[in-house]
This record gives structure tokens, sequence and C-alpha cells, in this order.
């Protein structure tokens, strides 16, 4: 992990709302492991404190790369950023996906989104290639396909919409290829990062069918080194659970470990009804593509410890 | 030119330390800079049991601005001293232990477990939690409390103690009077505001906890207020934190009475900002003239 300013390389749209961008970082590049991210401050933005977290996408001797979508004042103003413009980086971070070792493993590799970007270096450095399975809303979302074909790897696309590829969730061309058995002397192993409800498919599915499962997790994050305690989930810990960290414990966890929602708290006194009928969920471009489940659910859910803030 | 400054029994090599909450326990910070550069190191509140913490999320970025209720997450402290001490205790610079309780006898019973324990350097004693058998009153909010939770903590130990007052109080001198009273050595001004915020799409507060406290540079004219009132009320050393991002901001508690300050929510987004601000002071100093850091403490100039 090095904090270092980083000279832009280069700055393109690569589809849509989609930009990649290049940033020259002589001490980091070597040191970035598949599924680890960046932590990035974006100079103009100043009434916005927080650094931005993204995947690193790809690596090329002293550079590295990432690959995001524009949701929000923080990717926009970086969209706006230029060649030779310079942003400070905290990188690389996390625990990421691990690497199979041998040829015995099929990696399958689940994407939604700007999830593909934390995917690349693990099929780059994988020792065999495996399959990648692309899903999005539409053909805009499906990004990186002539790369990770470029490695020698199988991709498969769905679309919600049917624009590209088979019509539905990515999680269907992924349950055809697991029902059929794997090749004489091979084992599935899956790896995922995407939306969270398509984390959430991706580890039912690994439950059901007995595969290990590793899945990049996304949260809100402040420090992005382990330091605040914003970041966590509940992850199942001994006999019971205990919230970790995305930005330290993760951000690939196995599937396994995680808890999708928050267990019950001692019973808290019932809150009066919402006169307003509840709002349709809203498709807000500035709320992000992907969101921790408990975000959602929370309000099934809650152990308030009073007004216990800090 | 010296920096070195006293809270109490407590010597800070120079007079900038990093506010409870905002560093983790100083390991995971470590990578990044130097921590022995620092006046002191604080660490992430500690009480006895360990605690699991508010469900997420546990922050939302606000105008200049940071909501947190991160629910006073933490291992204990017995937790804390098998995992963290090891490491802490090894640095050169004092370390700072951000103590809370939901009853005066386990604020006491932490104090007294830390007073034992080689090498400590301060207690801070974060009274801005609810939850307490006397009547949900908040040891922060209620003088008559606070001087308990202080006065039994004494009793305890002869560790440095810190008194970190809330905010949320319509004058903190009485605060801070019945803090010295009960044998407070310093006092730490201030702790996050009460606050909200509300995603319009969704009709849902933004923290899963509803509200949370309110920290960054949008609060620091408020909390240079509360030094300055806080400082003219005791004689006691005040350490003043509050949006603090650069050596401007540092100076100006310090003009308003602080002895030292906090660099809280900067450090996520700039790690680097307290040694930042102690390289800028020691220019400040020289550019003014001023051979100790001692005289900017209180130096502002008022017609009353
Ligand atoms: C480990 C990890 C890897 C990521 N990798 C990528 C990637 O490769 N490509 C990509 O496009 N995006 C990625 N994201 C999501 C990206 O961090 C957010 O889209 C981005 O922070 C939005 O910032 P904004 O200012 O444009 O949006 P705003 O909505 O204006 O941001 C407001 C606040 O919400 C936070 N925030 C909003 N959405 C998210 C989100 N989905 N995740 C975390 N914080 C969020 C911001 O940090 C900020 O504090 C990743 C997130 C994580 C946690
Ligand atoms: C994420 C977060 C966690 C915090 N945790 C604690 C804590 O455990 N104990 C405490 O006394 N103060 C805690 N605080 C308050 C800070 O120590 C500090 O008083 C406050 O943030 C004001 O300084 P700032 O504006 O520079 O951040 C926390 C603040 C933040 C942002
Ligand atoms: S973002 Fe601070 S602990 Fe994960």
């Amino acid at each position: 992990m090095l904090e270092q300013t980083v000279e832009i390389v280069a700055n393109v749209r690569a589809a849509d709302l989609y930009f990649q961008l290049v940033v020259r970082a002589p001490g980091i590049a070597p040191l970035v492991q598949p599924g680890q991210f960046a932590h990035v401050r974006i100079p103009s933005l100043k009434a916005a404190l927080l650094r931005r977290p993204f995947s690193i996408y790809q690596v090329n001797g002293d550079t590295f790369s990432l690959l995001y979508k524009t949701v929000g004042q923080g990717t926009a103003a970086l969209a706006r950023m230029l060649p030779g413009e310079v942003l400070n980086v905290i990188a690389p971070l996390g625990r990421g996906f691990t690497v199979p070792r041998d040829d015995a493993a099929l990696p399958l590799l689940i994407a939604g989104g700007y999830g593909m970007a934390a995917l690349y270096l693990l099929a780059q450095r994988s020792p065999r290639p495996g399959i990648v399975f692309v899903g999005g809303r539409r053909r805009a979302d499906i990004l990186c396909v002539a790369e990770f074909a470029a490695l020698g790897w199988e991709v498969r696309i769905a679309t919600e919409d049917g624009s590209h590829g088979e019509k539905g969730l990515v999680t269907q061309p992924l349950l055809a290829a697991i029902r059929q058995p794997a090749p004489p002397g091979r084992h599935f192993r899956l790896f995922a990062c995407g939306p969270t409800p398509m984390l959430h498919a991706v580890g039912q599915i690994a439950q059901e069918f007995n595969l290990p499962a590793e899945l990049s997790m996304d949260t809100h994050m402040c420090c992005g080194i382990g330091a605040c305690l914003t970041c966590v989930i509940p992850v199942k810990s001994g006999d019971g659970w205990a919230y970790q960290r995305v930005c330290t414990d993760g951000p690939v966890f196995n599937a396994q470990e995680l808890l999708w929602t928050i267990p019950p708290a001692p019973p808290v006194p019932v809150a009066p009804s919402n006169p307003l009928p509840p709002l349709p969920a809203l498709d807000s471009p500035g709320s992000g593509e992907k969101r921790l489940t408990a975000d959602r659910e929370r309000q099934g859910s809650r152990d308030i410890q009073g007004e216990v803030s800090s | 030119m010296n920096l070195a400054v006293n809270i109490g029994q407590l010597r800070m090599p120079n007079p900038v330390t990093v506010a409870s909450g905002t560093f983790g326990y100083g390991i995971e910070y470590s990578p990044l800079l130097d921590l022995n550069q620092l006046g002191a190191v604080t660490v992430k509140g500690i009480r006895l049991h360990p605690v699991r913490g508010n469900p997420p999320p546990r922050t939302a970025e606000v105008t200049s601005g940071l909501l947190n209720a991160i629910g006073l997450q933490g291992p204990g402290v017995d937790g804390f001293i098998q995992k963290y001490w090891p490491f802490l205790r090894e640095l050169r610079v004092p370390t700072i232990i951000n103590i809370w309780g939901t009853t005066v006898e386990e604020y006491a019973e932490v104090a007294r477990r830390f007073d034992t324990l080689e090498g400590v350097g301060a207690l801070e004693l974060n009274v801005s939690c609810p939850n307490i058998k006397e009547g949900g009153a908040q040891f922060g909010t209620d003088s008559r409390l606070l001087s308990r939770v202080v006065a039994a903590c004494r009793r305890v130990t002869t560790l440095p103690l810190i008194t970190k007052l809330s905010p949320n109080v319509p004058s903190i001198a009485p605060f801070a009077q019945a803090a010295a009273e009960a044998g407070s050595d310093g006092l730490s001004i201030t702790n996050s505001f009460p606050a909200m915020a509300i995603d319009i799409e969704t009709r849902r507060p933004r923290l899963a906890n509803v509200t949370g406290g309110l920290t960054g540079p949008c609060i620091k004219p408020m909390a240079v207020k509360l030094v300055w009132e806080a400082a003219r009320a005791v004689k006691i050393p005040i350490i003043g934190m509050g949006g603090i991002q650069s050596a401007a901001d540092a100076i100006e508690f310090m003009m308003a009475g602080a002895t030292a300050v906090a660099v809280g929510t900067a450090n996520f987004y700039e790690p680097q900002t307290a040694l930042q601000i102690l390289a800028a002071l020691r220019q400040f100093m020289e550019r003014k003239g001023i051979v100790d850091v001692k005289e900017i403490v209180g130096a502002v100039q008022t017609d009353h």
C-alpha cells in the first residue's frame, strides 16, 4: 500500500457512461494483485471530501488503469480530467481474488457492469483460460468482451433487454454451464464482481451446487485502509457473526462466509407507520449501480443502539 | 524552536495528534506515515466488552462534511490489549486511549484496567455516548453525571485524564468547569454534532441509524467557538478539534485557546494531513518569529 501522486496518461470514454483512466504509478503497478482497488482523491471535488474506490483493471509496466462508470459528482469530475493532470491515489488496497494455481481449476468469472474491471487481472493471471459471463441491463453495459477474448477466454453475454447475447440475467448462462459436468480432471471455481443482487444470486448458486465462489463486495468507504469501520458487512464468525471491513478484510470474500441480511437484534419498539405510500425503488444516477443488500434490507432488522454514533 | 506541549503529565513532542475513531489503532495508518512524528496517537473508543457497532450504511458524505454512526465498534479492553497494544507500546510517541462506558462503574473499571497497563500516555473519556442506567441522560449533557464519571475515573488512576466534551449543550463552560473540578487534566473539544441526512430518491435516511454525528470542515467555526468559550472558563489545557485540515485551521484553534490539536475526518481523505500541518506550523512560527508554540495558545485578541 502506497500513497502516490500519479500522472494521468489517458482518460478516454470506453463506451456510453464508461471511461478508462490510465495513470503512471511506478511504485504501485508492480504490487497489484487481481481484485485489489485504488482509493482515488479527485482534486476538483472541494465540498465532497472523500476518496472514491475503484478496482484496478489492467496493469502494464509502470501504469495501471481503472474502468469507471459516471454515476455521480466524483466520477463525472474524474471523466473531465486530462492527460498530464495528476491524481492522488492510495493503492493497491484490499484482499483480492485467489488466483488458481493449478490447471485443474476451470475458472468461471461472473461480471455485471463495471464488475468486469475487477476480474480482468484474474483472467490474465490464471494458468488456463475459463469462461467469463457478462451481464448488464443493455448492450452499452457489456464491457471488455474483446479484452477477455484476446486472453483466450470464452465470453458469454446476457442483457436484460436482450439487445446483446442472451435475454435475461447473467446467472442464466452460468447455470446452464454448471449444470453440465466439468471436463474430466477439472473443477469449477466461481469468481464474481457486480451489483449486490447479482453477487447474492451467485452466492446462492455456489451453495446449491457446492462450488467454491469468491465474491467482490461493494460498500461505501471512507478511509479505505481499515481504520474507520464504515465499510462493514455482516460475516459469519465462530458460532455467530461479526461486522468485517470490505476495504481490508475484503473486498473479496468467500461466498459461504457472507450473511446477506443483518441478523435480527433483540426486539426494538415498532416504529410508527409511514403515512405516505412507499416510493418505488428508483434507479437514480447518483445511487450507483451496486449497493450492499443491507442498504435495502436494513428496515427489516436493525439493532439500533439508541443513538450511539461515532 | 519548541513545539512540545503538556496536557497534565502527558508530554507531547508536538501539539498535533489525531482524533479518536479517525485513525483506527494507529497500525492501519503506519504504512502511510511515520507515526513517531505525531504529537500522540489517539485510538478508537474502547469499552470493557467488545462492541458490534451499528448496521451499515454507517457514513454519508455531506457538503464539506461527513455524517457517521459507527456505533463505537471495538474489541473491548482485552481484545485491544491483545491485538493492538503490542504495536502501540513500541511507538516513541504517547498513546491516548479513548474510553467509554454505559455506567459510571464501567468507565471506572476501564480506567482501572488501563491504569495497570505499562506505557499508556493518557486516557480520553468519551462522554458523548447514551444508553446509561441513570435515567437515559447522557454523561456529556448532564454536568452532574459528567462530574461523577470524571471523579470515578480519577479515583482509580493516576494517568492523565482528558475529558472529551459534547458540543450538544447550550453552553460548554459549565461542563468544562465540571470536568476540571472533578479532576480532569485536560479537555478535548469537540466531538461530532448530532445531524441527519435523507436520500430524497428513496425517502430513507442516509444512515441506517437514522441520525449520526457531523464532522469535517463544515463544523470548524462552531468548534473554534466552543474551544474559545471553554478556554475562558478553565485553566486546564484543551485539545482542539473539528474540521482541521491545514496548519491555518490548527493555528486558529490554538489562538482560540487550544494547547494541542487533533486531525480527524481529514485523515480519511489525506492521511498526511497531521504531518503537513506540523511542517507548515514550523514555517508559520519561523515567519512570525515565534520560538515556543505555547505563545500561540490563546493569542486571539478580542475586545472583551
Ligand atoms: C471495492 C470497490 C471497487 C469499485 N470498483 C469500481 C470500478 O471498477 N468502476 C466503477 O465505476 N466503480 C467502482 N466502484 C464504485 C465507485 O466507488 C462509485 O461508483 C463511486 O464512489 C461513485 O462516486 P461519485 O462521486 O461519482 O458518486 P456519488 O453518488 O456522488 O457519491 C456519493 C458518495 O457515495 C459513495 N458511493 C456512491 N456509490 C458508491 C458505490 N457503488 N460504492 C462505493 N461508494 C459509493 C461515494 O464514495 C461518495 O461518498 C467500486 C466500489 C468499491 C467499494
Ligand atoms: C468515523 C468517526 C469515528 C469516530 N469515533 C470516535 C470515537 O470512537 N470516540 C470519540 O471520542 N470520538 C470519535 N469521533 C469523533 C472525532 O474524534 C472528532 O471529535 C470529530 O470527528 C471532530 O473532528 P473532525 O471534524 O476533524 O473529524 C469519530 C469521528 C468519526 C468521523
Ligand atoms: S473504509 Fe474505513 S474501514 Fe473500510
